[in-house]
């Protein structure tokens, strides 16, 4: 009971903000109108994968130093349930910008930050099916994770800041933070990015359990 | 300091010894040129600049990943492995790092050379452009260093190593573009510190990178 209380959190909180994020109140703006309340969705998936990956690279790090197998189990299926919010996030803009830009993929320097980012991590996939002997996969993919994470970080934070973003908060466009959101919708934002965040962290979990059982049993046969 | 040296002489010695390997690379820059300028020049005879540059760019990424792949796999495993009783992990790196850069120099510059006589030259702050080339050939052969280390001890070398370069030399090419774009619209210098600084980091990251993930790499 004292380990999963952070599950009943994410899920109180995963209601809650299903509940008031489509009843809420919402400040009325033009262009963007209701479909502001995406921003509970969309803006979390991006705050949840940052934190996986990051949380990825410091068991890369981490596998690195010891060389426990174990560390590379848990940067793998962070990097995989990454990809999986990236792709999410991904989904949830393009049907945004659908009816806010009129286009689902609009020439972005985010949206292209995005992609060239999935494609970093596919390329860890490959380079890690590439290889049979374990101790060795885990070793390059790690040196790879690091360096890719390295790379990847200037692409989403620096580049769209130099050239102009449609996306708020780069290229003169305003934060959401400072006008379009008002109290009430920070009530449900902040609870947003933490749930999903747990969620994340949840999913990962299950899966890194799954896979320790897995080699557990193989090692046994 | 020594030890970089040795390795870098080694490297360019080894290089003069079989010197296909890199009349091929020249070969396949001036090749590569021909054909873009047999497939825009003589059909059309009209080039955007933008269409120009990029190609430009195009050209030296594919040539840099073509000849940086090689840094690992030409010498064979049990000579590897005399290096690595006689040499730190660290100068090894360094050692090639700045071979490649100095090659990357070499070719970068003889392409822009060929590029300009066949597509005629649309440049009109060449010092900047130069300054982006030598920015990005840092770039690249710190980056394809690493990478050609870690794609080496695959069996799918060439296939592994462009799946796993593009997309992390992605950012960079971008800002080259850009930078070089400014060069070529003649702005002045002051213009493009930004992009020249925002290069440089890049760059910087980069090398300290691969110089601290290196020693991971040659122990297996």
């Amino acid at each position: 009971m004292r380990k999963i209380w952070w599950k009943f959190l994410a899920s109180g909180l995963l209601i809650y903000i299903v509940v008031f994020g489509f009843i809420g109140d919402v400040p009325r703006q033009p262009i963007l109108n209701e479909t502001i309340r995406n921003v509970y969705f969309h803006v979390p998936m991006w705050f949840s994968m940052m934190s996986l990956m990051i949380s990825s690279l410091i068991y890369s790090i981490k596998y690195l130093n010891g060389g426990k197998i174990q560390d590379d189990v848990y940067a793998v299926e962070f990097a995989n349930v990454a990809i999986v919010f990236g792709i999410l996030g991904f989904l949830t803009g393009c049907i945004w910008g659908n009816y806010t830009w009129g286009d689902p993929l609009p020439k972005d320097p985010k949206i292209i930050a995005v992609e060239v980012g999935l494609l970093i991590y596919s390329a860890y996939f490959v380079l890690r099916g590439s290889f049979e002997d374990e101790q060795k996969k885990a070793r390059l993919s790690a040196v790879y994770n690091i360096f890719a994470f390295a790379s990847f970080m200037p692409l989403v934070w620096i580049l769209p800041r130099l050239t102009d973003s449609l996306h708020p908060g780069n290229g003169g466009n305003p934060a959401f933070g400072k006008y379009d959101m008002d109290s009430s919708m920070r009530m449900v934002f902040y609870p947003a990015v933490i749930a999903w965040i747990l969620i994340g962290v949840w999913i990962t979990s299950l899966r890194i359990r799954l896979k320790l059982l897995n080699n557990h049993l193989q090692e046994n046969i | 300091m020594q030890e970089i040296k040795n390795l870098i002489l080694k490297d360019i010695i080894l290089e003069w010894r079989q010197k296909y390997a890199f009349n091929g690379m020249v070969l396949y820059v001036v090749s590569t040129v021909f054909m873009c300028y047999i497939s825009f020049k003589l059909k059309t005879n009209t080039i955007e600049p933008i269409t120009w540059n990029t190609l430009f760019w195009i050209i030296i990424l594919f040539s840099a990943v073509n000849s940086i792949t090689k840094s690992f796999i030409q010498e064979k495993a049990g000579r590897q492995l005399y290096y690595y009783q006689i040499a730190k992990p660290s100068s090894i790196i360094l050692a090639k790092i700045i071979y490649n850069f100095l090659l990357m120099i070499f070719l970068g510059f003889l392409g822009f050379l060929i590029y300009s006589i066949f597509m005629g030259n649309m440049v009109e702050n060449i010092p900047l452009y130069l300054i982006a080339l030598t920015l990005g050939a840092l770039g690249f052969s710190a980056s394809l260093t690493l990478i050609a280390g870690i794609a080496s001890k695959s069996d799918n070398t060439s296939g592994l190593m462009a799946v796993l370069s593009f997309p992390i030399l992605l950012p960079m090419l971008t800002m080259l573009i850009k930078l070089s774009k400014n060069a070529m619209d003649g702005l002045d210098m002051s213009v493009s510190y930004d992009e020249i600084m925002v290069i440089s980091g890049i760059d910087l990251i980069v090398i300290a990178l691969s110089y601290m993930l290196f020693p991971y790499l040659w122990k297996s």
